[in-house]
C-alpha cells in the first residue's frame, strides 16, 4: 500500500473479525482432540467390584487381588500385629487417619471394618510402586531391629506400618488408600462397592 | 567437458532454476567455513546425526514386527512382549536391529552428554549462539521424552513400573495434577491405552518434531557460524574475498574427518552391540525380561542409566516446603535441574567463553559439577540408604549452585588474554 493511500478502515474491520472468528473455530478444535486421549467409556466400565472368599485367609496371611488394574492387598491380621499399631501411632505422619485415604467407616485406629481383616490397595501414594510386605518384626525383617512389621516401597523407600499407615519423613504423603468394600457374609468380602453405593 | 557431463550440467542448471540444490550445497557444506582448529571434542555433533539416522532406520524395521497391544496371548504372555521375543527369535536378523536400536538409545545420551560438555568446555552457547544452545536444549528435551516412551514398548517389568513412576508425578502437580496423570494414561491405571498413545508418540510425534530441531539447530548454527576451542569469533578476520582467515570449508576438510570419528564410533558401538548388547544390565535392565505385571514392583528399581542423575535429584527432596509435599517439590526439582540449562547463556559472565582463557574458580566450578553430575547418576541406579540420600543431597546442591552462583564466580574469576587468532 502506497503512503498516501487511505487504509479501509471497514475492510480492516471485517478481515479482523474473521481472523477472530477462524481462529476461535481453529481453537474449538482442540477440544475433541485433547479429550480423545481420556479414558475411554470401555476403560470406565471396567471398575467393576470384585468378590473375594477370605475364609481360607489364616491369621497372618496376605492375599492379592485385581480390582480396577490395581493389586488390593487382604491381611488377616493376628493380635500381636494389631497391638502393633500403638506402637507406631507416634511415628506415622497421619495417625488418626485425618486425610480421606479412606471410607469414613474406615476411619479408626485398625484402618478396617473388621479389625483383623486389612483391606489396602497396594499402591505407594507417592508414586505408584507396589510396596512389599515386611510383616515379620524385628531383625527378622531385614530393616530394623524395631521394625514393628508392615510394608517397604522398593522404589523410594517409604515405610507403612500393618495399618498402611506412612512413616513420617518419607517420600510418601499419604496413607494407603483403603478402598470401599464390605462383607457379604464372615467369609466373603466386594470391592469396590459398599452399602452406600460407591 | 564431455557431451556425458555436459547433459549432467544441464540437470543440475535445470534443477538449481527451481531448486537451491548447488546454493543450498554450497551454503552448508563446500563453502561453510568452520574454524579450523576444532578438536577431539567436535565429533560429537556429527556424531549425534549418525545415532539419529540409525534410530529412525533400525525403528522403521522394529514397527513392521512390534504389536504395541497389552493384553494376554494364548500362552498368557502380553502381545506387546510376545512381539518383541518374536522380533528377537524368528525376525531374520531381528536381533541385530533391535540391539542397534536399544544401544543406539544409550549410544545418543552418550554422544549428547558429550556434546553439551563440549559447550560448556568452549562456551559455545554464548552470544551469538543462544538460539542454537536452545534449539539443542530442546532437542534433549524431546530425546528424554522419546526415550522414556519408546521405554515402555517392550512391556517388561521396568518398562510398566518406570511409566507408573513417571507419570503419577505429573500427579504431584497442585489441583491438575490427578487429571493431568489420567489423561497422560487414559486410562486408570497404566495399561492397553497407554501403551498404544506412547507408541505413538515414540513413532510419529517425537520423531517428527526432533527433526524438525535438529534442522533448526543448524540453521541457526550455519547462520552465525561454529564457536571453536579459543571461543573466539573467526569472522572477525577475513580475506579480501570475505572468506574467514581461519576458516575451512566444511567439506572435504570436515566431512573427512567426521568420517573417521563415525568409523571409530561405530567400532565402538559394535563391539556393544555383537558382545555386551544389555550393557550389563545398564542398557537393557535384567528386569525386563520379565513381562509386565501390574500386581508387583521389582525389588529394586531405577530408570536407565541416562536419567539417573535426575532421578537421584528427585530422590534428594525428602522435606515438605511452603505447605506443598516434598513429592512436588521432588518433581519441580528434577525440572528444574532440566531446565536450568536453558539459562546457561544468560548466566556466565565472564569476559572469555573458552575454558582455556577461564581462570582457576570456572574450572573448580565445572569439575565439581561433573563430579556432583557423575555421582548423582551414580546413586540412581542404586537402592536408596540414609547415607546415599545425604550424599545425593550434598550433589544435587553442587549441581545447583553451579548455575546460580554462575553470574557471580564467572565475574570474579582471573581470566587470560583471548588471542586473535584461533591457536593450535
Amino acid at each position: 500500500m502506497a503512503s498516501g493511500d487511505k487504509v479501509d478502515c471497514g475492510r480492516r474491520r471485517l478481515i479482523v473479525a474473521t481472523a477472530a472468528v477462524g481462529g476461535i473455530g481453529a481453537a474449538v478444535t482442540v477440544v475433541p482432540f485433547v479429550a480423545s486421549m481420556m479414558p475411554s467409556e470401555r476403560a470406565k466400565a471396567a471398575g467393576a467390584p470384585v468378590e473375594v472368599d477370605i475364609s481360607k485367609l489364616a491369621p497372618g496371611q496376605m492375599m492379592t487381588v485385581e480390582w480396577r488394574g490395581k493389586p488390593v492387598w487382604i491381611i488377616n491380621r493376628t493380635k500381636d500385629m494389631l497391638a502393633s499399631l500403638k506402637k507406631t501411632d507416634d511415628k506415622v505422619s497421619d495417625p488418626n487417619s485425618d486425610k480421606p485415604m479412606q471410607p469414613a467407616y474406615c476411619k479408626n485406629e485398625a484402618r478396617s471394618i473388621k479389625p483383623e481383616i486389612f483391606v489396602a490397595v497396594g499402591i505407594c501414594t507417592h508414586l505408584g510402586c507396589s510396596p512389599t510386605e515386611k510383616m515379620k518384626s524385628g531383625s527378622d525383617s531385614g530393616i530394623a531391629a524395631d521394625w514393628p512389621g508392615g510394608f517397604i516401597c522398593p522404589c523410594h523407600g517409604s515405610t507403612f506400618d500393618l495399618a498402611g499407615r506412612v512413616y513420617k519423613s518419607k517420600p510418601a504423603p499419604d496413607n494407603l488408600e483403603i478402598p470401599p468394600y464390605m462383607y457379604l457374609s464372615d467369609a466373603k468380602i466386594v470391592i469396590g462397592e459398599d452399602k452406600k453405593g460407591a | 567437458m564431455s557431451a556425458m557431463t555436459a547433459k549432467l550440467q544441464g540437470l543440475l542448471d535445470w534443477v538449481d532454476e527451481r531448486f537451491p540444490a548447488t546454493s543450498g550445497w554450497k551454503a552448508h557444506l563446500s563453502e561453510y567455513y568452520a574454524p579450523k582448529n576444532f578438536n577431539f571434542w567436535y565429533f560429537f555433533g556429527s556424531l549425534a546425526l549418525v545415532v539419529l539416522v540409525n534410530q529412525i532406520l533400525t525403528g522403521i524395521l522394529l514397527t513392521m514386527h512390534y504389536k504395541p497391544d497389552a493384553t494376554l496371548n494364548g500362552s498368557g504372555v502380553p502381545v506387546a512382549f510376545a512381539s518383541v521375543e518374536y522380533i528377537m527369535r524368528d525376525v531374520p536378523w531381528g536381533w541385530l536391529i533391535r540391539y542397534m536400536h536399544s544401544t543406539g538409545a544409550s549410544a545418543f545420551f552418550v554422544v549428547v552428554y558429550l556434546h553439551m560438555f563440549r559447550g560448556l568446555l568452549y562456551g559455545s552457547h554464548r552470544k551469538p549462539r543462544e538460539l542454537i544452545w536452545i534449539f539443542g536444549m530442546l532437542i534433549f528435551l524431546m530425546l528424554m521424552a522419546e526415550a522414556f516412551f519408546g521405554y515402555l514398548l517392550p512391556w517388561g517389568q521396568m518398562s510398566f513400573w518406570g511409566a507408573q513412576v513417571i507419570v503419577n508425578m505429573f500427579s504431584a502437580i497442585p489441583l491438575i495434577g490427578p487429571d493431568l496423570s489420567l489423561w497422560l494414561r487414559g486410562d486408570f491405571v497404566v495399561g492397553d491405552a497407554t501403551l498404544n498413545r506412547f507408541f505413538a508418540f515414540h513413532v510419529i510425534a517425537v520423531p517428527l518434531v526432533l527433526v524438525g530441531l535438529v534442522a533448526a539447530h543448524l540453521i541457526a548454527l550455519h547462520e552465525v557460524g561454529s564457536n571453536n576451542p579459543d571461543g573466539i569469533e573467526i569472522k572477525k578476520n577475513k580475506d579480501a574475498k570475505g572468506i574467514p582467515l581461519d576458516g575451512i570449508p566444511f567439506h572435504p576438510y570436515y566431512t573427512v574427518k567426521d568420517i573417521v570419528g563415525v568409523v571409530v564410533f561405530l567400532m565402538v558401538c559394535s563391539v556393544v552391540i555383537f558382545f555386551m548388547p544389555e550393557g550389563g544390565g545398564y542398557f537393557l535392565e535384567s528386569n525386563n525380561f520379565i513381562p509386565a505385571n501390574p500386581f508387583q514392583t521389582p525389588a529394586h528399581i531405577a530408570p536407565v542409566w541416562y536419567f539417573t542423575p535426575y532421578y537421584s535429584v528427585l530422590r534428594s527432596i525428602t522435606y515438605p516446603l511452603f505447605g506443598l509435599e516434598a513429592k512436588f517439590w521432588g518433581v519441580v526439582g528434577m525440572g528444574a535441574a532440566v531446565v536450568i540449562f536453558f539459562l546457561l547463556p544468560w548466566l556466565d559472565r565472564s569476559p572469555v567463553k573458552s575454558i582455556r582463557y577461564k581462570g582457576p574458580v570456572y574450572k573448580t566450578a565445572l569439575a565439581l559439577f561433573v563430579i556432583a553430575f557423575g555421582t548423582l547418576g551414580y546413586l540412581g541406579v542404586l537402592p536408596p540408604t540414609p547415607v546415599r540420600t545425604l550424599v545425593g543431597q550434598i550433589c544435587s546442591v553442587v549441581y545447583f549452585a553451579f548455575f546460580i552462583l554462575m553470574p557471580i564466580y564467572s565475574k570474579l574469576d582471573k581470566c587470560k588474554q583471548e588471542p586473535e587468532r584461533v591457536t593450535g
